[in-house]
């Protein structure tokens, strides 16, 4: 059914959904990876040809996702999420116990063809973990009985859409719920709102309730809109980022489940108030399973009126959200490289100045802002700045979702109040034994006992939302290289610090991890962990060495206790570096290795 | 139209007109800020960062940042010449650079920088990357061991010859170059030495066949002053051949 002959067929039955146009690509690549495996040769000359772009373009997008291949996966492609989160609960050893069942080694498509199971960074099921992507479909809640019933499905051929329901449950998990949680809107409400009150009303709103982005950098909303809607322009976009690929985040999952309706209905207060005619949501590709919903959602919205032309009866209010689906790259989180991404290339953060407000989307001005803020905002609007403002504290007003992961007896969703401890974040989800928490992601910043009075909001510890808790048993300097592994990963290349020393500083921990490492080490980390903070080009690039700043300086011992005595040791083992030469020569005996310490 | 607008860069004041980066008006008034991927000609990119410069405490490519009135620029501390040394550092080891056996040698850009910032070794880890070379073409070769993923090529075949010829393909330390031809060989493309793009290579990984080592070591461009005298090797090309 998949026979790579009738590509063109295929391509030409996607061109009647997606179009023509160059900025497509990424979603064509997206569909026909899904349908065949990979991207078949023929279908990048295709591509070229219909969107009239360079082949190597085609292929420089194939190369830069992660979940777009330009040769054969197995039928089945298995993607274990590799997030510390899940390594905790597990995921390793059912990976390793899979590939043993199924006779597959990681990351080789299996000699029929029929499998291949890989590693990806996190797919965003760290309370119900772990999990995998089987084709793209999200599979939550992994353990040895599970694992053998996936490896019997897959030997017997079963597709997809005939495994167990249950496998691919994923539960909202909302553990607290407050302001935001309690107040959804009717749909149009809002928009109703804006007909009453006009945009400036709502802005003046929006600027009085303080709401900042809730994608962790807290750039003020109102302000952000009103840029947009200030630049000269012959047509604004309204962008929202459901690009939620921060390593423990999973709040945005659980909004587009559950708050769709409330999230489109910002996006389209938004387009009201800067003059836009079109949306997009940005959609990870490991929410493949939320797509068909959202998509009902949209259709139910527009048969209600509340998009499309004439929104709510009002003359010329024309908006409309298409649905674009990201293939695998957490650089896409960063709002140009998600426009560069929505363009159809690869996701290269563009240089600032100009910023997306007034140079964003088909270089027109754009507001992207996160799924959480879209929400915000469109409660703000039908009920009042002072609604808003009446918790939180200071100029981080409002409340926050925190996704809560790890080891604590309740993972899930926590809504707050901004101004919340660690301490009482603790004592709600039950992670008394903590002895750190990791806030705000890989990127973020790791919490030490002595610091738990410390609190949520911009001005103390802020975050997009991840909240990750490492009891005392835990190695931090596992998580150290599991979040240094992923920042090398997913650098974009683009510039020389982030690109080189990700993979060096990813090296060095490595090595101190294996026990070799020494002091010079060390330093070495440090000076290449500054260097990339200070130099890199974006935010990945000078957030990526965190982890490991911030750990040699609050957590000295989880390196100390694993250093060499000698003040420096190789880079590379000398013994296993002859390895090659001993097989070419057949000759394994003792005195063919060099003598090793004991 | 014409009042002077200046910033500082260092110690001097530096003139600049409306929609000058820091690093168009330094190179206009003859003062040196260290780069690779970066050519008056071409749309800045920021990319290799060896142009980081300090203002208000904060790093930034001065060849992407706009030149703002009353601006400091700092562009000489100790501290920003050793963050250059480790860029260039990093340049070197991520890709396979032999200078002795490299024709470019003297008239290279990115040893030429390296020399400026007083780098005596790569310090780091070096990768050694399997790369290959492409001698397809019948007047150019490409050395992919050399490529610093600067650019130039991509931007001035896309921008100047309009022949899309060059692009990057990959992601992070895989990133690499590609051809845009049937074969993924240049000399299955439509490039030229005639191209612009032939003639912006920053480093050893373009070269013109047929007329290696015409010039001897010894009377190549940097082999006598510095590159913060006599600049980029692209403004010299054709004239005298590096």
């Amino acid at each position: 059914m998949n026979s790579v002959e009738h590509v063109n067929d295929f391509i030409a039955e996607l061109n009647a959904i997606v179009g023509d146009r160059p900025e497509q690509l990424l979603q064509y690549l997206y569909r026909i990876q899904y349908r065949y495996s990979f991207i078949p040769p023929q279908a990048v000359q295709l591509l070229a040809a219909r969107l009239s772009v360079p082949v190597t373009r085609v292929q420089g997008v194939i190369e830069f996702y992660s979940f777009l291949h330009d040769t054969a996966r197995g039928d089945f492609d298995i993607l274990f999420s590799d997030s510390i989160s899940d390594h905790m609960l597990g995921s390793r050893q059912l990976a390793h116990s899979l590939c043993e069942r199924l006779g597959v080694r990681l990351g080789e498509p299996r000699g029929d063809g029929r499998v291949s199971v890989d590693l990806t960074s996190c797919t965003g099921m760290c309370d119900q973990g772990p999990a995998l992507l089987v084709n793209g479909w999200t599979v939550t809640r992994l353990d040895e009985a599970r694992i053998e019933a996936i490896a019997g499905l897959i030997e017997t051929a079963t597709p997809t859409d005939e495994w167990p329901v249950e496998f691919f449950a994923v539960e909202d998990n909302i553990q607290r719920r407050d302001l935001l949680l309690t107040s959804a809107i009717s749909p149009g409400g809002a928009l109703q709102t804006l007909m009453n009150k006009g945009s400036q009303r709502i802005l003046e709103e929006l600027d009085t309730s303080w709401l900042r982005g809730r994608g962790g950098a807290g750039f003020k909303t109102a302000a952000k809109w009103r840029f947009c809607r200030q630049a000269e322009a012959q047509q604004r976009y309204v962008v929202c980022n459901a690009d939620e690929g921060e390593p423990g985040t999973f709040k945005d999952r659980v909004l587009l489940n559950s708050y769709a309706d409330d999230v489109f209905e910002g996006m389209t207060l938004c387009a009201g108030v800067i003059g836009a005619s079109q949306g997009y949501l940005y959609l990870r590709g490991e929410y493949r399973y939320l797509l068909d919903p959202l998509q009902t959602v949209l259709e139910r919205r527009r048969r209600a009126g509340l998009l499309g032309r004439n929104i709510i009866g009002q003359d010329g209010f024309d908006f409309d959200i298409d649905i674009h689906m990201g293939a695998g790259a957490y650089i896409c989180g960063e709002e140009s490289s998600l426009i560069e991404s929505l363009e159809g290339k690869r996701g290269i953060p563009r240089k600032r100045p100009p910023f997306p407000v007034t140079s964003g989307f088909r270089r027109q001005p754009t507001v992207v802002n996160n799924v959480e803020t879209f929400m915000a905002a469109a409660e703000i609007a039908v009920h009042g700045a002072d609604w808003f403002t009446a918790v939180g504290t200071g100029q981080s007003t409002g409340t926050k979702l925190l996704s809560i992961s790890g080891d604590c007896a309740r993972p899930g969703i926590y809504e707050y109040p901004f101004g919340v401890s660690i301490r009482q974040i603790l004592q709600d989800c039950g992670g008394g034994d903590a002895q750190a928490v990791q806030v705000a992601g890989a990127a973020g910043s790791t919490v030490p006992q002595r610091d738990f009075d410390r609190r949520i909001d911009f001005d103390d510890i802020s975050t997009g939302g991840s909240f990750m808790v490492f009891n005392q048993q835990r190695e931090l300097l596992d998580m150290v290289q599991n979040f240094t592994r992923f920042f090398a990963h997913e650098s974009c290349g683009f510039c020389t610090p982030c690109r080189v020393g990700g993979t060096l500083l990813k090296d060095l921990v490595d090595k101190v991890h294996s026990g070799h490492g020494t002091k010079y080490d060390l330093q070495q980390m440090r000076e290449i962990g500054a260097l990339m903070r200070d130099t890199s080009h974006c935010g990945l690039g000078s957030t990526a060495p965190n982890p490991v700043l911030d750990t040699l300086e609050k957590f000295p011992a989880i390196y100390q206790s694993r250093l060499r005595d000698s003040s420096y040791e190789p880079a590379f083992d000398l013994d296993a570096a002859l390895q090659e030469a001993r097989q070419i020569s057949g000759r394994d005996q003792d005195t063919a290795h060099f003598e090793t310490e004991s | 139209m014409s009042e002077n607008k200046t910033f500082t860069l260092d110690t001097e004041s530096i003139e600049f007109q409306d929609g000058d980066t820091v690093m168009d008006a330094a190179l206009r008034a003859g003062a040196y800020i260290p780069h690779l991927c970066h050519n008056p000609e071409f749309e800045p990119h920021g990319s290799c960062r060896v142009c980081v410069v300090d203002i208000n405490g904060r790093r930034v490519s001065a060849c992407t940042q706009p030149a703002v009135e009353g601006l400091e620029v700092e562009n000489n501390s100790d501290a920003i010449k050793l963050e250059r040394r480790a860029l260039l550092q990093m340049l070197f080891v991520e890709g396979n650079h032999v200078c002795p056996g490299c024709e470019k040698s003297g008239a290279c850009q990115l040893q030429a920088v390296a020399y400026y910032t007083g780098m005596l070794d790569p310090h780091f880890t070096h990768f050694f990357p399997r790369r290959e070379v492409d001698a397809s073409h019948a007047d150019i070769a490409i050395d992919f061991n050399r490529c610093i993923l600067c650019e130039l090529c991509v931007r001035a075949s896309r921008d100047v010859d309009r022949k899309n010829v060059f692009s990057v393909s990959g992601r992070g330390i895989d990133s690499h170059l590609v051809i845009n031809s049937p074969s993924g060989t240049l000399g299955d493309s439509d490039f030229s030495a005639t191209d612009k793009a032939a003639h912006v290579c920053p480093v050893g990984a373009i070269l013109h066949k047929h007329t290696g080592y015409d010039k001897p070591i010894g009377q190549r461009l940097y082999d006598r002053q510095p590159i913060s005298v006599v600049g980029d090797v692209a403004e010299h090309e054709g004239k005298d051949h590096g």
